[in-house]
């Protein structure tokens, strides 16, 4: 037992500030994602509704057993990243229960756009896949779309992350004994006719679902041949005389019962089990989160107090505490799952990076999943820390992570910039998921660092033509620089662009953790084996 | 005294004679068909011997197997309850033939009682009341008017052989007597050629007060008070009392000594009732005895503290009665109310199926419970539909019926149809409350007694499903996956448990947010709040300040809430309920368990895709079977009225290409 104490003084003035600043933060963000699960607005719901179909997210709550959580993946996926309105990217997406198993569900929603694939649906669908197969969840896909968004077809289509990829996806998780079943309950054309056709299982909705390489339209332009879309690729047609699908269903409802059914007998395996423990909650308010790291990211916090306010009965066993302490390292729990927490607390210095691989390799070798906290402006810089070598450490770092083959989890709670991203697990360093507060922010640096770097540079080429800058002319220089850092560097706009798999309220964060690893214990934790470590 | 007993029979009775004869010290046999293997009577007796299948017929009414069941155990003596063989002479006579002790009458006290125009002039002969009446072939108008004086009025006029109402008149005076003989006689004369008339006196909106008698070997003869059972239906009772509400010591007194005379009378030993017909105007006639300890004997028990088992026991033993006549005190009241598998909407058709839950207020103070069925049990078609006896004592009738009211609250049973809520609006109702007793009761409040209409589902289905939600997060263990919380947790919004629920065929979206340990419910000034605790079936629940509980029962298909109103079943909507596999099938099935109520077309017929085939009838709701394409009708396995259960084909059709 090493239960955490909180120095937090909740009547304290800055205390109070940083509540007010991230409690309006979350607001924003829960209004966003209230207008997001709007999908398409309330014309185009409507008109889906009088069709005799349900919302994209009733189909899941219906899919769902009763009470299941929903941990959305992509909730702001295409936010603000193309002109149409694209909620979502027009497809739901995320884990939950179905029969007592955790499935990704993949349900797209025709209210917007027709469920047509822009270039982030693509990615949203895909990344969905990336999880499931990480996890080996069983996929559930909802299909009603359009197909591949046409003005945009060389933006979906040929590379190697585009639709193809979804099909090839669902080949090679089917291979693994990843269960994939599609519900048809709307259209299915072309390229997505072989979401249903390369499904292990398929249900499809009676005068809804249709399934077809090409539509009654451009049957009619290729051939002469008048056909309707149910003749075409009805549920009769499909569960009758093709086989392409293999449950009639009669309507929405009804295809999802039967979709709970054919999970029933997936014959799912036990997950991994790890050294489980009862879960108790942390002794502190998740809530005072907000009090304690404010959004203002320049103003330092003890991060023990975010994982006092985390981990099981705020139980931390630190790991070398006293060494490299701007990294906090150590074991806990969440859900009464072990964990290793790697969580920043200052800059990264020598120390602090050969902990920090010390530790994930302690993790990877007792295959106990890992959790990054991560808040970092990056490594040490200067002539001292070059000649100590901190880019060999720093690389350490970047190794352990890279090969640590245990569920990562990465929380972006303040700053992410710079190499401090690498060693934190970031995106590019595959963590199982990885969510972001709305506090937080990402780019290659801080904006005043990147303003400042340009400016010096301008400055350095004046000074060479023997020229100078005013103090005014510095700062026109810097604002737009800063401005677009804070606009790209913003969650909105990160996980809009899939940077990440959704911003989270920061008091939601063990939850989801919780959610997440039980998830990932899914698929078996393999062994991790390292490159070699520079010395 | 008798050492051993055999208890010739099941449910409640058994149970109850079991647990004196133990109390006594005595040894207990029971019996059992192979329905009751498992039955609670058998579990609890020293010893029980199987005597056949569940048919009574082919078991508890096989005298030859109980006798030889006694036999086999070396049991003393037979306790027969009441019903199979409690009043058949040829049992009571084997018995004695085998030199085993039948717990009851002698044999001639049984056979003098078993025909009742034969008891009904011995009774005469005693001097016991008779409800006066002519039966004789002077059929002078003068006479009969004569008679009709002698016998009173309002009286009832019938043609002797008639029959269907024709040729009956009810006159109610004297005055009137003339005109209605006349227009009855023409009447019989065109309907039955015959215009002999008998008449009775009417008495009309009569009561139903049986006296309890005990008599021993030794000429020792005591009545124990009286029982009012005037609430019936089909003629049997539902609902009774002791003492029997607004008599008149005087007429207390009265009835008892004819009792005790009647029991006399046909030298009666044992437990005997005499039940009469009670005027208002304060009269009473001998109805009938019956010489075995009666359903309703329990309510005597409470208001004397005597336990009649005991006595019969005694009595059967020799010995004399524990009490002489003026050692027997009345104090308080009780009640009994009869829970049956019965379906109080549909004319009281006995119910069969599973209990899948039961608590009963077993256990408060003044409340006794006399059952032979535990929860899982099932009640078959085979016996009496009864599931239990609720008996009340307090010390008036006023506080008895208040707890009777509540103990059938406490009642909650879930599995099949009972009568229980209709007992509820019975004993509530003003009429009873106000002691306006009669055996026409039930008839003559028919729409007063009909259940609830005004339920507030939205609300009964919000404790539903909270009730459901918090019992499944209770259920959790402390090690569940996350998954498993149940906690309805979305990405930065709100937890919201949406549960859909079907009633009387509607169904009722109800949405519960929780926020942590407390619920929310509505919008704007409709908004509540929530705290809820769960233990059992128990829903302890703050509404927006307000603490109240409820009953939950749930399970896989429904939801029962037992409220103020009744219970009420919610049914967990299931998009398969509604809906008949007809791509799967060939033929057609029924979606559920349930009963036809038409078919429509006949074999040979052919059909259209769509066309209506079967109506049927399943959890109060109709459902048509259509057919699911063109063809022929090649066989029809059921008709109108047969019980259909889930999955089974109805009929078989051909399909048309």
């Amino acid at each position: 037992m090493a239960i955490l104490t909180s120095k937090v003084n909740t009547r304290d003035e800055q205390f109070k500030t940083n509540q007010q600043a991230m409690q309006k933060v979350v607001n924003d963000l829960q209004e966003k994602v209230a207008q997001i699960k709007q999908g398409g607005g309330p014309k185009y719901q409507e008109r889906h509704l009088s069709r005799g179909k349900l919302l994209p997210r009733d189909r899941i709550n219906k899919l769902l057993d009763a009470g299941s959580p929903f941990l959305e993946v992509g909730q702001f996926a295409a936010w603000d990243c193309y002109e149409d309105y694209v909620p979502a990217a027009g497809v739901v997406a995320g884990i939950g229960q179905v029969e007592g198993v955790e499935c990704m569900i993949v349900a797209n929603d025709a209210t917007v756009k027709g469920g047509t694939y822009y270039p982030l649906t693509v990615k949203k669908h895909l990344r969905a896949q990336e999880i499931a197969e990480r996890c080996h969840l069983p996929c559930i896909y909802l299909v009603d779309s359009g197909g591949a968004n046409l003005p945009r077809q060389d933006e979906v289509f040929p590379d190697k992350d585009h639709f193809g990829r979804i099909f090839f996806n669902q080949a090679n998780m089917s291979a693994k004994g990843i269960p994939q079943i599609a519900v048809v309950m709307g259209l299915c054309t072309a390229g997505g006719a072989y979401v249903p056709a390369m499904a292990d299982e398929s249900v499809i909705v009676k005068e809804q679902g249709t399934i077809f390489l090409a539509g009654p339209p451009l049957v009619k332009a290729a051939t002469g041949e008048e056909v309707s879309a149910e003749e075409l690729g009805g549920a009769d047609v499909h569960t009758r005389i093709s086989g392409v699908a293999d449950h009639f269903a009669h309507n929405d409802e009804h295809a999802l019962a039967l979709a709970r059914r054919s999970v029933a007998r997936l014959n799912r395996p036990k997950p991994t089990e790890l050294d489980r423990v009862p879960s108790k909650p942390p002794r502190f308010d998740a809530k005072e989160i907000y009090g304690i790291v404010g959004t203002d990211l320049r103003k330092p916090y003890d991060v023990h107090e975010v994982i006092a306010r985390v981990v099981d009965d705020s139980d931390f066993d630190e790991f070398k505490a006293n060494y490299g302490n701007t990294l906090v390292t150590g074991f806990a729990r969440i859900h009464g799952y072990p964990v290793g927490i790697v969580a920043n607390n200052g800059i990264l210095f020598s120390e602090s990076a050969q902990k920090g691989a010390h530790f994930i390799e302690l993790c990877a070798q007792r295959k106990i999943p890992l959790v990054f906290l991560q808040n970092i402006t990056g490594f040490m810089v200067g002539k001292k820390y070059e000649a100590e070598g901190i880019a060999k450490h720093g690389a350490k770092m970047v190794m352990a992570v890279s090969c640590a083959n245990v569920p990562k989890f990465t929380v972006l709670i303040g700053g992410s910039y710079g190499a401090g991203n690498y060693g934190m697990c970031g995106r590019a360093y595959d963590p199982t998921m990885m969510f972001m507060w709305p506090n937080a922010r990402i780019s290659v640096m801080g904006g005043e660092q990147a303003a400042g770097v340009m400016a010096q540079v301008t400055k350095d080429n004046l000074a060479r033509k023997g020229e100078s800058m005013s103090e005014q002319q510095e700062q026109e220089l810097k604002k737009p620089i800063v401005d677009q850092y804070e606009q790209q560097g913003h969650p909105y706009y990160a996980s809009g662009r899939l940077w990440d798999d959704g911003i989270i309220d920061p008091a939601q964060t063990r939850e989801v953790l919780g959610l997440s690893i039980a998830a990932s214990l899914n698929a078996p934790i393999e062994d991790s084996r390292f490159g070699v470590f520079r010395m | 005294m008798i050492k051993s007993l055999l208890i010739a029979n099941r449910g409640e009775i058994a149970c109850r004679i079991i647990a004196t004869a133990k109390s006594m010290g005595i040894r207990t046999i029971a019996v059992y068909s192979d329905a009751d293997r498992n039955a609670r009577h058998v579990a609890l007796a020293d010893e029980a011997v199987h005597i056949g299948p569940a048919a009574s017929s082919e078991s508890y009414l096989r005298a030859d197997k109980i006798i030889d069941a006694a036999k086999q155990t070396a049991a003393e003596a037979i306790h027969p309850g009441y019903g199979f063989l409690s009043e058949n002479e040829e049992f009571a006579d084997l018995c004695q033939q085998n030199n085993v002790i039948f717990v009851g009458p002698p044999v001639s006290s049984i056979a003098a009682m078993g025909s009742k125009s034969a008891a009904k002039a011995i009774m005469q002969e005693a001097g016991v009341p008779l409800v006066p009446g002519y039966h004789g072939s002077e059929q002078e108008p003068a006479t009969l008017k004569a008679k009709a004086e002698e016998v009173g009025f309002p009286l009832l006029l019938k043609a002797a052989y008639g029959g269907g109402g024709k040729g009956m008149r009810v006159v109610e005076n004297i005055d009137e007597f003339d005109e209605a003989l006349a227009s009855a006689k023409r009447e019989a004369n065109s309907s039955f050629g015959n215009d002999k008339m008998l008449f009775e006196r009417f008495i009309r909106n009569p009561r139903h007060v049986e006296i309890q008698v005990f008599c021993d070997e030794h000429g020792n003869a005591v009545y124990l008070a009286e029982r009012d059972c005037s609430v019936q239906r089909r003629h049997q009772k539902v609902l009774e009392e002791a003492p029997a509400p607004a008599l008149t010591e005087t007429t207390r007194k009265a009835m008892g000594e004819a009792a005790v005379k009647a029991a006399q009378a046909i030298d009666y030993v044992g437990a005997g009732t005499v039940e009469f017909l009670y005027d208002q105007s304060g009269e009473f006639f001998f109805m009938e005895m019956n010489t075995r300890l009666q359903v309703e004997h329990p309510v005597t028990e409470m208001i004397t503290g005597q336990d009649l088992v005991e006595w019969q026991l005694l009595v059967a033993s020799g010995q004399p009665l524990p009490l002489v006549q003026n050692d027997i005190q009345v104090n308080g009241h009780a009640f009994e109310a009869r829970i049956y598998a019965e379906d109080p909407d549909n004319d009281f058709l006995p119910c069969t199926g599973q209990i899948r839950h039961l608590r009963t207020p077993e256990g408060e103070a003044g409340v006794r419970i006399d059952t032979g069925i535990t929860e899982g049990d099932e009640i078959s078609s085979f016996y009496d539909p009864m599931i239990a006896k609720l008996i009340v004592w307090d010390t008036d009738r006023e506080r008895a019926l208040l707890k009777l009211q509540r103990a059938l609250r406490q009642y909650r049973l879930t599995g099949l149809t009972t009568n229980i809520d209709f007992l509820h609006r019975l004993a509530s109702h003003p009429e009873f409350v106000q002691m306006n007793l009669t055996t026409e009761f039930i008839q003559q409040h028919e729409q007063s007694l009909m259940p609830a209409k005004d339920l507030d589902i939205q609300r009964i289905g919000t404790e539903a499903a909270l009730y459901d939600v918090v019992a499944r997060q209770n259920a959790l263990t402390d090690t569940a996956s996350p998954w498993q919380q149940a906690n309805a947790m979305r990405l930065n919004d709100a937890a919201v448990h949406q549960i859909e629920l079907q009633h009387q065929g509607e169904v009722h979206v109800v949405a519960v947010e929780q926020r942590g340990d407390q619920f929310i419910t509505g919008e704007g000034d409709n908004q509540c709040s929530w705290q809820v605790q769960v233990s059992d079936d128990q829903l302890t629940v703050i509404r927006n300040g307000y603490r109240y509980q409820r009953f939950v029962c749930a399970d896989d298909q429904e939801l029962t809430v037992f409220t103020e109103q009744g219970p009420v079943i919610l049914h967990r909507h299931k998009v398969t309920d509604t809906l008949v596999d007809e791509a799967a099938h060939g033929g057609l099935v029924a979606p559920m368990n349930g009963t036809i109520m038409e078919v429509l077309v006949n074999k040979g017929d052919a059909v259209e895709k769509d066309q209506p085939l079967v109506i049927m009838e399943a959890m109060k709701m109709e459902y048509t079977i259509r057919a699911g394409h063109n063809g022929e009708v090649t066989d029809i396995y059921f008709g109108a009225g047969d019980l259909v259960s889930d999955g089974d084909e109805l009929l078989a059709m051909t399909e048309e290409e």
